[in-house]
């Protein structure tokens, strides 16, 4: 029934002609110490992006998280407020964040303040004081703010998943305990500080509205000072995904259950790498895809379904991810496990993967158009040893694509059969109704 | 010796005008830097104006505008914009409900026709109707019902501070409520809110003026005719004296408190309103704010500290009735009560002393900042531009923001924080219930 409108007959306008991949002015340049310093120029705005990423694989979990924490709480000439202060004179900031690879630093500022960021920046890279005070304050806000992440269940649900797929790996376990944070101590981040936080195998991306030589020639008037050659740490590759029962973790009471399907895939490089990304478009990974189809907007028992290629310098893996009503747990599962059945085992259809394909293209010009997103994307590149280059490399691969390669890599990388399967929810109610889908191993969380 | 300042640089995005037949207002603001465009029709009705027994309405509407339209399937709006190369969303505000897409350039026309398309009329029908009610459920059960904090403090202030329905009633809506909707429902909706006269249209980026302009005539000029409703006043007296409740919230492992008090008129009294902008980030931008030096370093009373304007933390694009609002977490056991007298005595402070050397004149040149890298997206122009038309008749505003933000004096900043007293305050806590 329809009760505002009567149906038309308009045609719907066609695209017009495709444009060009077009990459910034860049250039780029090594320093003395080892660091690389990448510049691309966006002019829209007075601003400049900064973005420091530092191997960090293999730390200690909680000196980590602690150094990241601490990192900007003052150096020999400044406090933190001062810190602060100094970086919001020149409309700047700066945050530090960690993960399993890196340790990074990040923040804009109005592009005239472009030397001040970059000399408050190395003097913190070659300065940081971690003085006692501040380092038990943010030690305490550490252990609060991993209390609350403890109490979401999105990050219940990943932290399960990440135990389960990659178990002895560092990758396994990436927040650590309240306890172990409680006990990290000033002298562990200095000591951890100098071993870790140098120049070599770094990479500085400043992105906006900057002349790339310029640009260049302020970082290594800044930063060739900042020295230091303590150890690198390789990470071994992550191991492959071993499927075996589906492992529900119970959250008793909760009212929507956390499905996480982690399924094989391949780094940025590899050969299959364009045609499994349109593979995992057309099952989850964007609004148009089967799934969300499906059980979003067919089914109604989701609101935002989403599957993901994530890739990580030890390797890369797909995952898709729902809440879904907990009433409805098996049978949002059992669509989930027809939909990359259906994708594995059936070609697409030929207009189903263009539509993908200028939604993969499309998204890659979005991804460059503004400063921050060119400055994550270089940065995220570099730090898998990419360049910006590679976007039209990867463009070209994403053009040439065939129904079969996306065939044949959805049934090499989506097959149900490769999947690893999470699920955080009341056991009490989804326990049994799962049981009828797959094998059932449940834990506390 | 006074600190040097910054020169607060600016944009100069051109702004273009201009008013259809059928009344639909246009803003276009070409900018040629990438192949992209953002495309953004804002309709004049949001949260304030659902009807009472049907909280959640306009947010549920939102959902049905993507539901097929005179020309399109259900499916087919989310198809062409990404077969096109883009994204596409919507959002419900108090004030205003935005439709929007980003797209390469060579999909102008195509954007607008799906605009256009569903301008004249949603597919409204009770299969749709009842699908997306579900899919809101279960976006109220993610937001709101199964996580710590849910609807903290957007959904649980506005209650204790405001006594009419409009401003008070919870805009995600009830399930009860959301479940009563019926497709008349929903084609009344649109025919009284949903008129061209009540629309407007901005399109940003990669194009031409003359070009775009005859698209948008092209597409939108046969649109029927219906004019803008009459907007209801939705005034209320400030308060005279405090108001504070609390609540349990048995997934939340810290307690929390958030605090509101009522700003000036944000379009008829823009000059007065701005300093509270300002006043927002002295007190909580960064580890050199007011707040966050004193409550988190000093006192560590709280482990964190945020100040922002409007409940949906949208500071130029809402109307009077409207609110300053600061809210903290506390570390376990924390004392709510010392949190509040902490922040009147740092208010009392401000009001009295003053700011010291640099502190205004750095707070504002952060605040350029943030504003310049919004309008780096061609889609927050396009978002912007839009509601600042709808609103204020005044799109080019973007363009001034940074350097009417730079010009707000300590003067202004003080007398703002004196209006601060805690009789003026509504406060919410978050009693914690437990962790996992």
């Amino acid at each position: 029934m329809s009760v505002v409108v009567e149906t038309g007959t308009r045609p719907l306008p066609p695209l017009g002609p495709n444009r060009r991949l077009k990459l910034p002015t860049q250039a780029e340049r090594t320093l003395g110490n080892g660091l690389t310093v990448i510049a691309v120029r966006r002019p829209a705005v007075p601003l400049v992006e900064l973005r420091l990423w530092m191997p960090f694989g293999r730390t200690h979990l909680a000196r980590g998280a602690m150094l990241a924490q601490t990192m900007l709480s003052g150096t020999a000439t400044m406090t933190a407020t001062e810190i602060a202060a100094e970086l919001q004179k020149v409309g700047g900031g700066l945050s530090a964040g960690v993960d399993p690879d890196r340790l990074m630093l990040s923040g804009a500022g109005l592009v005239t303040g472009l030397d001040r960021m970059l000399e408050i920046l190395a003097d913190v890279l070659t300065g940081a004081a971690y003085p006692a005070d501040w380092v038990e304050t943010e030690r305490d806000r550490l252990v609060d703010r991993i209390q609350v992440a403890q109490s979401q269940p999105a990050h219940l649900a990943r932290t399960a998943l990440l135990k389960r797929i990659y178990g002895r790996h560092p990758y396994a376990l990436q927040t650590p305990e309240p306890d172990q944070v409680r006990a990290v101590k000033p002298p562990a981040l200095r000591k951890l500080h100098a071993e870790r936080v140098h120049p070599a195998g770094a990479v500085l991306v400043l992105v906006g509205d900057v002349q790339p030589e310029r640009a260049l020639d302020a970082a290594e008037r800044a930063l060739s000072g900042w020295n230091g050659d303590g150890h690198v740490a390789e990470l071994p590759p992550a191991p492959p995904l071993e499927p075996g029962p589906l492992l529900l973790v119970d959250r008793p009471g909760a009212v929507q259950s956390s499905l996480r399907i982690a399924l094989p895939a391949v780094p940025r490089t590899h050969p299959d790498h364009a045609a499994l990304q349109l593979a995992n478009l057309l099952f989850g990974g964007y609004f148009s895809s089967r799934w969300v189809e499906n059980i979003r907007e067919d089914k109604g028992y989701t609101y935002g379904p989403h599957s993901l290629v994530e890739h990580s310098v030890a390797g890369s893996v797909l995952v898709a991810a729902a809440e879904v009503a907990t009433e409805v747990t098996a049978p949002a599962l059992l669509e989930t496990m027809y939909e990359l059945g259906r994708l594995a085992a059936l070609p697409p259809k030929p207009d189903e993967l263009e539509q993908a394909r200028q939604y993969a293209l499309g998204t890659l010009q979005l991804g460059m158009s503004t400063q921050a997103g060119l400055a994550s994307l270089t940065s995220a590149y570099a730090g898998n040893g990419l360049r910006l280059d590679f976007l039209a490399e990867h463009a070209a691969r994403l053009a040439k694509a065939t129904v079969d390669d996306v065939a044949e890599a959805a049934a090499r990388y989506l097959a149900p059969a490769k999947a690893v399967t999470v699920v955080l929810g009341d056991a009490d109610r989804v326990a049994e109704p799962l049981a009828a889908l797959a094998a059932v191993r449940t834990e506390s969380a | 010796m006074p600190t040097r300042r910054a020169r607060i640089p600016a944009t100069k995005y051109p702004v273009e005008r201009f008013t259809l037949g059928n009344g639909l207002r246009v803003v276009l603001t070409p900018d040629r830097s990438a192949p992209v465009i953002g495309v953004a029709v804002v309709y004049d009705v949001g949260i304030r104006s659902e009807p009472e027994g049907r909280t959640g309405f306009a947010h549920l509407f939102e959902h049905l505008m993507f539901q097929g339209s005179e020309n399109l399937e259900k499916l087919a709006h989310f198809r062409h914009v990404q077969g096109s190369g883009g994204t596409f969303n919507g959002s419900t505000h108090l004030d205003y409900t935005d439709y929007f897409e980003t797209l390469p350039s060579n999909a102008l026309e195509r954007a607008l026709f799906l605009e256009a398309d569903r301008m004249r009329g949603p597919r409204l029908t009770e299969e749709n109707l009842r699908n997306q009610v579900d899919v809101v459920k279960e976006e109220i059960r993610v937001n709101v019902l199964n996580r710590p904090y849910g609807g903290f403090p957007w959904l649980t202030l506005p209650p204790v501070m405001f006594d009419t329905f409009p401003n008070a009633h919870d805009g995600y809506g009830s399930f009860d409520d959301l479940e009563s909707a019926t497709v008349a429902d929903a084609a009344d909706f649109f025919r009284r809110y949903y008129a061209s006269g009540n629309a407007v249209l901005a399109v940003s980026g990669d194009i031409d003026v003359a070009e775009a302009t005859t698209l948008i005539e092209r597409h939108f000029g046969d649109v029927s005719a219906r004019p803008a409703p009459e907007r209801p006043d939705f005034a209320e007296p400030d308060l005279t004296a405090e108001r504070r409740t609390s609540y349990p919230d048995k997934l939340a492992p810290l307690p929390a408190v958030a605090s509101a008090w009522r700003v000036p008129d944000p379009v008829t009294d823009f000059t007065g309103y701005l300093p509270y902008v300002v006043l927002a980030e002295v007190l909580t931008d960064g580890d050199a704010s007011r707040l966050v030096e004193r409550l988190v370093q000093r006192d560590r009373s709280v482990t964190s500290v945020g100040g922002y304007l409007g409940f949906m933390g949208d500071p130029f694009d809402v109307r009077d009735p409207t609110a300053l609002l600061l809210q903290s977490h506390l570390p376990p056991g924390g004392d709510v009560d010392k949190v509040l007298r902490t922040v009147d005595e740092e208010l009392d402070r401000l009001a009295t002393d003053g700011l010291t050397d640099g502190e205004l004149a750095r707070t504002q040149a952060r605040m350029a900042t943030h504003l310049l890298r919004d309008t780096d997206a061609v889609l927050g122009r396009a978002l912007r531009m839009a509601v600042l038309e709808q609103q204020r008749g005044e799109p080019g505003l973007l363009n001034e923001l940074p350097r009417l933000v730079g010009e707000v004096t300590e003067e202004q900043v003080r007398a703002a924080a004196a209006t601060l007293r805690p009789e003026r305050r509504a406060s919410i806590e978050v009693i914690a219930g437990g962790g996992r």
